[in-house]
């Protein structure tokens, strides 16, 4: 009971928040919206029992995927006022792709419903009595070891490519140098001297 | 999994108690409070004009470039999350793999700091 009602609640939240995003006019509130989105789909994974799943969707992309659309936002120099005056314009070949998509979705469901052991192909965790995190542990540092270390090349990579792509050092930059500020002295920098009375230094 | 979503339970309550107290507040004011609004009130009048244009400015570049690199250790951090659970059934092997791919981030990681990309000028 209190299940079927959060994932009404979660649900209706998600699509409405997805509606927003895509329709809100400005696109920091959209970014904002996807935020809502992120956290509602967190809530119906842990409903279906993916807590893992869950936890990855709110660390990773509410803490960072969407600080980089944010980012991005701000950075993209683009009218907006400008950009939605096409919105008649695409909206046919827009409404074709969203009505493809839903095909494909019936497609999906319909096979499933077809098959005489649908309930083979949905995610059950094989081991019961162990949590989701765990029964991923047991097997991705060991069985799946080879993919791991790629998985973590390229992580390398994308660092790699980042800093390639967009630091540039600016001559003429002044930036503090710590050692420097450390290793002064007073008796190099400063001198006491004696002044005369009536002449100045 | 009834006894996993159980232990979720008090999470579900809290954001219920959240959201019945932000819409609560929020209702409270429109309801509560007197409201006689005319147009002069209800213009932007304190900063003198009405906005000409939107207030988003261009960011620096470099604001993304720390943004991303976040997210790549965000994503070695999602990955110790299991290896910290499941430690004691891996063994040697998984306590080394993990180690490995750590050196390998490591590796990123001084890259980084000697190209100064950490620093700010």
């Amino acid at each position: 009971m209190v299940q079927a009602i959060a994932f009404y609640a979660f649900a209706f939240v998600t699509i409405a928040a997805g509606v927003m995003v895509v329709s809100s006019r400005n696109p920091v509130h959209s970014v904002l919206y996807l935020i809502l989105a992120f956290f509602n789909a967190a809530g119906l994974f842990v409903l279906i029992g993916a807590e893992f799943i869950a936890m990855i969707l709110v660390v990773v992309y509410v803490g960072a995927v969407a600080v980089l659309f944010l980012f991005v936002v701000m950075m993209l120099d683009i009218n907006f006022v400008e950009l939605r005056q096409g919105f008649m314009q695409y909206l046919p070949i827009g409404a074709l792709l969203g009505l493809i998509l839903l095909v494909e979705l019936f497609f999906v469901i319909g096979i499933w419903s077809f098959l005489e052991d649908g309930s083979m192909l949905t995610a059950v965790i094989p081991v019961q009595n162990i949590t989701n995190t765990h029964a991923l542990g047991n097997v991705l540092y060991t069985k799946y070891v080879y993919l791991f270390q790629a998985a973590g090349l390229i992580l390398l990579i994308a660092m790699i490519g980042a800093i390639v792509l967009t630091l540039r050092s600016r001559p003429g930059a002044r930036k503090q140098k710590i050692a420097d500020q450390l290793s002064r002295r007073s008796e190099d920098i400063l001198d006491v001297v004696k002044v005369k009375e009536g002449e100045g230094v | 999994m009834e006894q996993l979503l159980k232990e979720y339970l008090p999470i579900l309550i809290f954001l219920c108690i959240a959201v019945a107290m932000a819409v609560g507040m929020v209702i409270a004011s429109f309801v509560i409070a007197s409201q006689k609004p005319d147009s002069e009130k209800v213009s932007p009048y304190e900063c003198g004009f009405e906005a000409f244009d939107d207030s988003r400015g261009q960011f620096d570049v470099r604001f993304y470039l720390v943004a991303i690199l976040f997210i790549i250790f965000d994503l070695e951090v999602a990955f110790l999350f299991p290896w910290a659970i499941s430690l004691g059934a891996i063994g040697m092997f998984g306590f080394w793999s993990m180690i490995c791919f750590l050196g390998i981030l490591t590796i990123g990681f001084v890259y980084e700091w000697r190209k100064g990309a950490l620093e700010w000028e």
